[in-house]
């Protein structure tokens, strides 16, 4: 591998790394906004059950 | 980019000057041109906030800034690594455009200083705003600085005569740029929504609460 072809394959790279940094950032944050969804989901579901009992109680 | 990385390693011919090292042009130029984009949309946006109070175009401005800074961060080390191999050094501050460039990258980076120093409401989305039409300003001179000046390091591509390649260099140029674009404006669209989830989420939290 000649100088150049290093070159060029690092300055390649550097793009590739950046997008895959920033993919598996956005992967994060969406596994995190998932979660967050579930626990509301969660949340509110409960909330239901206590309103459903008070009406029937 | 598919596209854009097959006509690089296939399509293009080699440059008599330069050699194989030429082809991190078709990446560099596209994503210092993208970076551009990226701020002047910031720009636009941060003006639709001030003069006529757009919903969402505060962040729209954030987002598109940090791409632009995320891009401007490419177009640095591309360049860099270009630079050693063409001229034999990492940098050069002789370079008009290589400094203005450095000054544009660092000014939009401390747009986040100013942004996360000031909570959140409507006085942080003016002052980001008014920063970042401030900084829209050097994008012109950033560009031109190459042109003003009898800048011998960096070389020109295009002129007042028109793009100075050939034509198989000036499509592959043109579609590395079209995909670069595409990529930015992807990843700007998924970090927005990711964003404005985000804002939804807490404010169902606390609905909820």
């Amino acid at each position: 591998m000649t100088a150049a072809e290093k070159y060029v394959a690092a300055a390649y790279l550097v793009v590739f790394a950046f997008v895959l940094a920033y993919v598996l950032i956005i992967g994060t944050k969406l596994q995190r906004l998932e979660r967050e969804v579930s626990e509301l989901t969660e949340l509110a579901r409960a909330r239901r059950a206590e309103r459903e009992e008070l009406l029937v109680g | 980019m598919v596209a854009a990385v097959a006509l690089i390693a296939y399509y293009a011919p080699e440059d008599a000057d330069q050699g194989l090292s030429q082809k991190i042009f078709y990446f560099h130029v596209p994503i210092a041109l993208t970076a551009y984009a990226c701020f002047g949309w910031g720009a636009w946006k941060a003006l639709r906030h001030l003069w006529k109070r757009q919903p969402g175009a505060d962040l729209e401005s954030y987002v598109a800034i940090h791409h632009g800074v995320i891009f401007g961060a490419m177009t640095l080390i591309t360049g860099s690594i270009w630079a050693k191999i063409s001229w034999g050094v990492w940098w050069a501050w002789s370079s008009n455009q290589l400094v203005l460039f450095l000054v544009l990258f660092l000014f939009y980076s401390a747009y986040f200083m100013l942004r996360f120093s000031v909570d959140d409401g409507p006085q942080r989305a003016n002052l980001c705003a008014v920063y970042a039409l401030f900084g829209v300003a050097l994008i012109p001179v950033s560009f031109l600085a190459i042109r003003l000046a009898n800048d011998f390091i960096h070389p020109t591509v295009f002129t007042s005569q028109g793009p100075q390649m050939s034509d198989s260099m000036f499509l592959t140029f043109c579609v590395s740029w079209a995909a670069m674009l595409a990529l930015a404006s992807t990843l700007y669209r998924v970090e927005l929504a990711g964003k404005r989830l985000d804002a939804r989420l807490r404010e169902l939290r606390e609905l909820l609460a």
